[in-house]
């Protein structure tokens, strides 16, 4: 039995509170169920006191982090339901069923709480174009994601997607999905009530994915990785798809008193967490789960085959329920019922195979990580920037960055994902954000994406701070008030001090960020052991961010709208090409400190921009992020088809004007005759209004510095992707 | 004017075509179950896009055996309008109610994005809204649009005028570089041989409001209801 725990993925110290527990040696069945329960991915025991300081609340939050995804409500008798999490292992070992099982996971998340799925986002991170290996990963990966996305019929409407040498071995697959619902039909993953049934629906059960959680997701990557394919799951979308109408057919009846999706340990967590969850204790019988082969209770309780749901229902109402998903072709089974105390009580045939406290399982041991502040960051952060050389072509610089792989059109990617379907997207992913129409209302969420490792690498607390700034910035340049936000914390072994500060002060730049900004963290996901062979990816939380619309007519894009509008620039530029992307393509550095970001700056600028639209004064916006100055003009001028004439008076030498990524800026058009406006509205917020030039011709000019047409820009970011995929 | 809008298992634009005919034409429309038997309540059946059971063996391939695919075949024998948009184009070229098949993508890759396609003949029930040569901006959305037909089909095709619409070039150009899936002469859409049968791989129904970026799409549904009126 020792080394059985220990196979499994538990300490010795594990081993001995579960022994504490129970007061007896667990079965096989049950330690394979703690081992799964107290995994690092389901028991969030390292992250767990330090994610407390995140804010969590708001007047219009319906449901903060616990649940299977965050809820607000955005009026109108409606919510909106969202949650981002990571496939970055499965799809790492297999990368087609690891990125599309990764969608069904997270699309589950969302109508589980009774909410229908209308959009995914997925922010992806890949090592360097030149590794065949890396090649194939990326293929697979967008594949996946469009295979299963497109098949379900939701719309992958944005992400983003960086590449990076420090993600060579571990690449990272982060998924958003965001829901709908009439604030009615919220439902939780809860069972309650003594002698409801509790019913199976979905796929039969198999031996794909057997131990994802523990043996996948809460390890690094050694030579033994591959020998991990048959943990990855495999994706049935057709399957998904039924299940998605039939549950939330089954919620719009009325039908159900709870709900939950089998995810990471399977029927393991669905039941104990449900159980734990309402307070209950659940009595299931094995022999009448549907499986597709011959399976012992060890493997049934701990696969993760996908498609699978359990819902809780009242007798009385049981019947309904079978012949529903009957109609949809489903498979569903009563496999047990909810009975009083709070023991989930297992049998095999009839023999009692387990009998734990479900709380137990849900609520696992909780540790204090040693953190201890890395010895690379006074080195990179003291890099002389100074002493740099400066190349003198600028035009070839700028076209450099826009055709190497962070910056270059994603076109590719996004028109592999069906992009359009359920006819909510009102702006296409190319822009800021992508902004989602509510039919029968006249408002419309604006979601983005948003994590530049390479900051936090240099600054885990300030790098943090801009991910949160940042997407909320997205939301705004596309009209939209932020609301509230989720993540994904991707980062390598918590058990190592100098990884472990990383997340510490990350998720501190997180919590004061949201805080600052009143954005509160609904919902998240924390990815540990992002590492192979001992070398740990950048640190990279992803923030997601909604924000609302409150009329669809004050949406924007990137795009320059027409020609002779008044091209400004909200906010500072400052000397700081710290961690900038001009920093990595020219000179190969990560180095400095990444721009300095001060929120109550942040907030005004926002304020200032989302007022401008508002009031129909600012007709596109921006925001300014890698690249900089220049490469968001040069989007501007591409998205529109319209170049510009402009003129920069600073101090600053070129490429820092061009290439910094100073915080807290937008370009934004407008008419002539609003500038004083927008200057007024500006100045009562302390924020600079830089007036540029004008919109028009099919050249952008800045100064002596850039002339370059408009579809030479166009051609150069278009074709990049494609041939650096060639190798 | 009564819209049916079939419903296979996996079908997952049939809300979207309901939004369009409810919101937008604003003419009655019903979900048809895919195991009704019974169409006779319609003047138009609609086989949405999607993935019917997954699109798993071959587009299309399993839905022409669902219940209502004999009534749908009925239906049109008696010249009863139906269109199938996208995986409907690909249902009814696997119940033979069109004739051809679909291959994959030359790219192998799912394509979404807006596409142009002309109007080859506007003289059909499905297009007389429209003007010959007419340019429509309507987006594609598959993997496997790839139409493909024997010569003879095809001499057929073009000699009667079934050929309904063709990827071009923004100024209307057939050409290659036009063609976003390798389709035999930039085949978008076809009817059977009455006109009254049209399968096509764009989506109408995408292109049917300002706010999505064309109102495109809406020729084609003006044409169907205006054919349907002048039918009395």
């Amino acid at each position: 039995m020792t080394e059985l725990y220990e196979e499994l993925g538990l300490t010795e110290d594990e081993y001995r509170d579960i022994i504490r527990i129970l007061g007896r040696e667990p079965s096989k069945v049950e330690l394979g169920m703690y081992s799964l329960m107290w995994s690092e991915h389901c028991s969030y025991k390292s992250s767990k006191p330090v994610l407390s300081q995140l804010p969590t609340r708001a007047s219009y939050v319906l449901q903060g982090p616990g649940e299977n995804a965050g809820i607000i409500d955005i009026g109108g008798g409606l919510a909106a339901a969202f949650k981002m999490e990571s496939h970055n292992h499965p799809s790492a070992v297999e990368p087609y069923q690891g990125a599309a099982t990764g969608i069904g996971g997270i699309v589950r998340d969302i109508f589980t709480m009774g909410a229908r799925p209308i959009a995914c986002l997925d922010p992806l991170r890949f090592g360097s174009l030149e590794s065949p290996r890396q090649r194939y990963l990326f293929s697979g990966v967008v594949a996946g994601i469009a295979g299963y996305g497109n098949c379900l019929g939701i719309p992958t409407v944005g992400g983003d997607i960086y590449f990076d040498e420090c993600y060579d071995g571990n690449i990272l697959v982060n998924v958003m999905a965001i829901g709908i619902m009439p604030k009615e039909n919220l439902i939780r993953g809860q069972a309650t009530g003594v002698g409801n049934a509790v019913v199976l629906m979905g796929n039969r059960t198999g031996r794909d994915g057997i131990g994802g959680a523990s043996i996948l997701a809460s390890q690094e990557f050694d030579e033994t990785s591959q020998e991990k394919r048959p943990s990855v799951q495999v994706g049935d979308p057709f399957t998904e798809k039924l299940l998605i109408e039939a549950c939330l057919e089954l919620l719009e009846k009325n039908l159900l008193v709870g709900l939950q999706d089998l995810g990471a340990a399977g029927i393991s967590c669905a039941c104990s967490e449900t159980a734990a969850r309402g307070g209950v204790g659940m009595k299931i019988e094995l022999k009448n789960v549907p499986l597709r082969e011959e399976m012992d209770p060890f493997e049934i309780m701990i696969s993760e085959s996908q498609e699978r749901m359990l819902a809780i229902v009242e007798p009385r109402k049981l019947d309904e329920v079978l012949a529903t998903c009957e109609r949809w072709g489903l498979p569903a089974v009563v496999i047990g019922e909810v009975t009083e105390g709070d023991m989930l009580e297992i049998y095999w045939y009839g023999e009692k195979v387990v009998e734990v406290p479900a709380s137990s399982l849900a609520s696992g041991p909780v540790y204090e990580r040693a953190a201890e502040r890395p010895a690379y960051l006074d080195e990179v952060q003291s890099a002389d920037l100074a002493a740099l050389e400066h190349p003198s072509d600028l035009n070839r610089v700028l076209l450099d960055l826009v055709s190497g792989p962070n910056l270059c059109d994603k076109r590719l990617v996004y028109e592999q994902y069906d992009h359009m379907v359920q006819l909510n997207t009102v702006v296409y992913p190319g822009s800021d954000a992508a902004v989602l129409r509510v039919k029968g209302t006249s408002k419309a969420l604006a979601v983005s994406v948003d994590g530049n490792s390479r900051y936090v690498y240099l600054d885990p607390y300030g790098g943090t701070q801009i991910a949160v700034a940042e997407a909320a910035r997205n939301v705004v340049a596309a009209g939209g008030v932020p609301m509230a936000l989720t993540n994904c914390l991707n980062f390598g072994n918590p058990e190592r001090p100098d990884i472990f500060w990383q997340f510490k002060e990350s998720v501190r730049g997180l919590a004061d960020a949201a805080r600052h900004m009143e954005l509160p963290v609904v919902s998240g996901n924390v990815s540990f052991y992002n590492e192979s062979f001992g070398t740990a990816i950048y640190p990279t939380p992803v923030v997601g961010m909604v924000g609302l619309i409150g009329t669809l007519s004050t949406r924007r894009t990137i795009a320059f709208p027409e020609e002779g509008l008044v091209v400004a620039m909200l906010g500072d530029t400052l000397d700081e090409l710290g961690g900038s992307e001009y920093l990595r393509l020219v000179h190969g550095m990560t180095a400095g400190r990444p721009p300095a970001l001060d929120l109550e700056v942040e907030k005004s600028v926002q304020t200032t921009c989302i007022e401008g639209i508002r009031r129909g004064i600012i007709l596109s916006a921006h925001d300014c992020s890698e690249g900089g100055a220049a490469v968001a003009l040069l989007e501007c001028c591409c998205a529109g088809g319209v170049g510009a004439t402009l003129e920069v008076d600073t101090p600053l030498q070129p490429v820092s004007w061009l290439f910094s990524e100073s915080q807290s800026r937008f370009v934004v058009t407008l008419r002539e005759e609003d500038l004083g406006a927008l200057e007024d509205l500006a100045a009562s917020r302390q924020v600079r209004v830089y007036a540029l030039g004008r919109t028009g011709g099919s050249r952008l000019i800045v100064g002596d510095w850039i002339d370059l047409g408009v579809d030479e820009m166009k051609a150069v970011r278009e074709e990049a992707l494609g041939r650096l995929l060639k190798g | 004017m009564r819209f049916g809008v079939v419903v296979f298992p996996g079908s997952n634009c049939e809300m979207d075509c309901h939004h369009v005919i409810d919101k937008v034409l604003r003419e009655d429309v019903d979900y048809v179950w895919h195991q009704q038997t019974d169409v006779s309540a319609y003047d138009c059946l609609v086989l949405p896009g999607g993935f019917s059971y997954g699109d798993y063996l071959r587009c299309g391939a399993i839905a022409r055996f669902s219940p209502v695919m004999e009534a749908v075949a009925d239906f049109a024998a008696e010249g009863g309008l139906v269109i199938g948009i996208c995986n409907g184009f690909q249902i009814l070229l696997e119940a033979g109610l069109l004739p051809g098949a679909m291959l994959r993508n030359t790219s192998l890759s799912f394509i979404c994005r807006f596409s142009s396609v002309r109007v080859e003949n506007a003289d059909t029930p499905w297009t007389n809204a429209a003007r010959q040569g007419q340019v429509l901006r309507v987006p594609i959305a598959h993997g496997e649009g790839n139409y493909t037909a024997d010569e003879a089909t095809l001499a057929a095709l073009a000699e009667e005028g079934r050929i309904i619409l063709r990827y071009c070039g923004e100024d209307g150009e057939v050409t290659a570089a036009a063609n976003p899936n390798g389709s035999v002469d930039n085949i978008a859409g076809i009817c059977g041989e009455g006109f009254n049968v049209f399968g096509l791989m764009p989506h109408p129904e995408r292109a049917s409001e300002e706010i999505l970026g064309s109102t495109d799409g809406l020729l084609i549904w003006e044409s169907v209801m205006a054919h349907y009126r002048s039918r009395g």
